[in-house]
């Protein structure tokens, strides 16, 4: 029973191994300082890197946090505190379902709702779009990590004169701070590689742009413009920028470990 | 009627009665805690002696489905008042609980600062002040003092509980309440509390909910004995434990049921 289970842990592992080692070996020689500074050039051409979607995945992603963090840990907070009586629980089924909602469905409803009526596709588009993809999930994540500071403490807030909103605040959300960023952190994580919603909303942009008005790319979007090219030299490029993007999502999960880690001491 | 300084009312319940949804948890309990002493419920578990503690600072009405009836007269104010805020409330009345409760993201100064904060702030100098205070009334100060800006957590259980008393008495509360302040302590935290509760009653009127019937005779100067969420005798200590009016208050002090 133990060497079953042994073999498929060690499956899962490999899975990951293959993966990682498959974009080290086809990707890591195309990785230099131009692919980090230099924008795409014309197709045919060689040379050339993918800065505007490095940038671009940056800004798509911080706009995405910045909408979405707010509301999701919002709304998980209030169904942790708040949330026992009916909305509570309409709230918890609809984050439910929007948790299972394929990412190319928010793709189609960014387009129906943003990118049709302003007439244009759009980085601010892509941000909205993965921001809602993101808000259910750090709903659920953070209403679990709220629920598990235990309710004595909450009881000692009140005792002490806390008003129902500063204990919430003070008390039970710093207590569950550290598995509440975490929660961020995945998300971040999960929303940072999504293309399919981005296709219909930021849409891509092979030149460098930092409007969020307009047309932007990122790292996935690069990915599947490349990867599904004619050229040798854009399937040389796609792997990299595959690496690039296995990478970031790596760093910002170890970011959620270290974030996890025992805290107090360094906190002062 | 002039009263003197020293047994002045300071807290009365009237008629009170606290329910969970229909079940009476406490029935028509009407008792008087005399300003600086200390009163000890006692009663077996499920007697509704805690309930009847956290009607005392409204902590009871937080729970789901609850309600109360009666009156409970803070220096002849009803603090079931329509004006009165609970939050405000709670700030004269200091409680203690079961388990030691510091909020585990603060420091111990920050513990016991945390409910004069609330107060409005005030000058940097006065807070320190008042955590050093409440700390050496707790009787926890000399072991502390040099590391107040470390975790709470890091304490043991029994100084857990005295920062937890600390916290509570650092807003000036007029009232004290331990809720089984000792159930999870060992003898030795055990009797540092208990000698808290002598020292702090010449300041605070102290009440106790315990189910260690040698706590309350060691500990209190008057004691109520409740039993189904009634109040069956009051009186002082020692003569609750040595000639009791009541049978069931004899059948539980002599540990025949209970």
């Amino acid at each position: 029973m133990t060497g079953v289970v042994v073999a498929f842990a060690f499956v899962a592992v490999l899975a990951l191994v293959l993966i990682l080692g498959n974009l080290l070996l086809k990707g890591a020689t195309s990785i230099n300082w131009d692919f980090f500074t230099k924008s795409p050039v014309p197709a045919g051409q060689t040379g050339g890197g993918v800065a505007n979607a490095i940038v671009g995945t940056g800004i798509i992603v911080a706009l995405a946090a910045l909408i979405g963090i707010p509301i999701g840990v919002g709304a998980g907070m209030y169904l942790a505190e708040y949330g026992g009586g009916r909305f509570g629980f309409l709230v918890r089924f609809i984050a439910d379902v929007l948790n299972g909602t394929p990412s190319i469905v928010i793709g189609i409803v960014g387009w129906t709702f943003i990118v049709k009526p302003t007439g244009h596709f759009s980085a601010l588009a892509g941000g909205i779009a993965l921001a809602i993809l993101m808000i259910p999930m750090l709903a659920r994540t953070t209403e679990e990590m709220v629920r598990l500071v235990p309710n004595s403490l909450r009881e000692a807030a009140l005792a002490l004169g806390y008003a129902r909103w500063r204990t919430s605040l003070k008390v039970v959300a710093r207590t569950a701070l550290g598995g509440i960023v975490t929660g961020c952190l995945v998300g971040v994580a999960r929303i940072a590689g999504e293309t399919a919603p981005l296709l219909f909303t930021a849409l891509g942009n092979l030149n460098f742009s930092l409007g969020i008005n307009r047309p932007m790319q990122t790292l996935s979007l690069q990915i599947y413009v490349y990867g599904t090219g004619p050229f040798e030299e854009w399937h040389r490029l796609a792997w990299a920028s595959a690496l690039v993007l296995m990478g970031l999502v790596l760093i910002i999960s170890l970011l959620a470990r270290w974030v996890t880690r025992q805290r107090y001491g360094s906190v002062r | 009627m002039v009263a003197s300084a020293n047994t002045r009312l300071r807290l009365e319940t009237a008629k009170l009665t606290a329910l969970f949804g229909s079940f009476r948890a406490v029935r028509d309990v009407s008792l008087l805690f005399p300003a600086n002493t200390v009163t000890a419920i006692i009663g077996p578990s499920g007697c509704g002696k805690s309930t009847l503690l956290r009607c005392l600072n409204r902590m009871h009405e937080l729970a789901p489905n609850t309600s109360v009836t009666g009156a409970v007269l803070l220096d002849d104010m009803n603090i079931y008042g329509r004006n009165v805020n609970p939050v405000e409330l709670r700030r004269r009345i200091g409680m203690v609980f079961q388990r030691p409760t510091p909020f585990p993201t603060m420091s111990i100064y920050d513990n016991v600062a945390a409910g004069l904060k609330v107060n409005g702030t005030k000058p940097r100098e006065k807070i320190d002040d008042v955590v050093s205070g409440a700390l050496q009334r707790a009787a926890l100060w000399d072991e502390v003092k040099d590391r107040l800006h470390t975790s709470a957590l890091a304490l043991s259980g029994g100084q857990q509980q005295r920062l937890c008393i600390a916290r509570a008495i650092a807003p000036q509360p007029e009232i004290l309440l331990l809720d089984e302040p000792t159930a999870s302590l060992d003898p030795a935290g055990t009797q540092r509390i208990e000698e808290l509760c002598h020292a702090l009653k010449r300041l605070y009127t102290i009440v106790i909910v315990t189910h260690n019937m040698q706590q309350a005779a060691r500990v209190s100067d008057y004691t109520a004995f409740m039993y189904l969420g009634s109040l069956i005798e009051v009186g002082r200590t020692d003569e609750i434990f040595t000639k009791p009016k009541a049978e069931q208050t004899e059948a539980y002090i002599t540990g025949r049921f209970g």
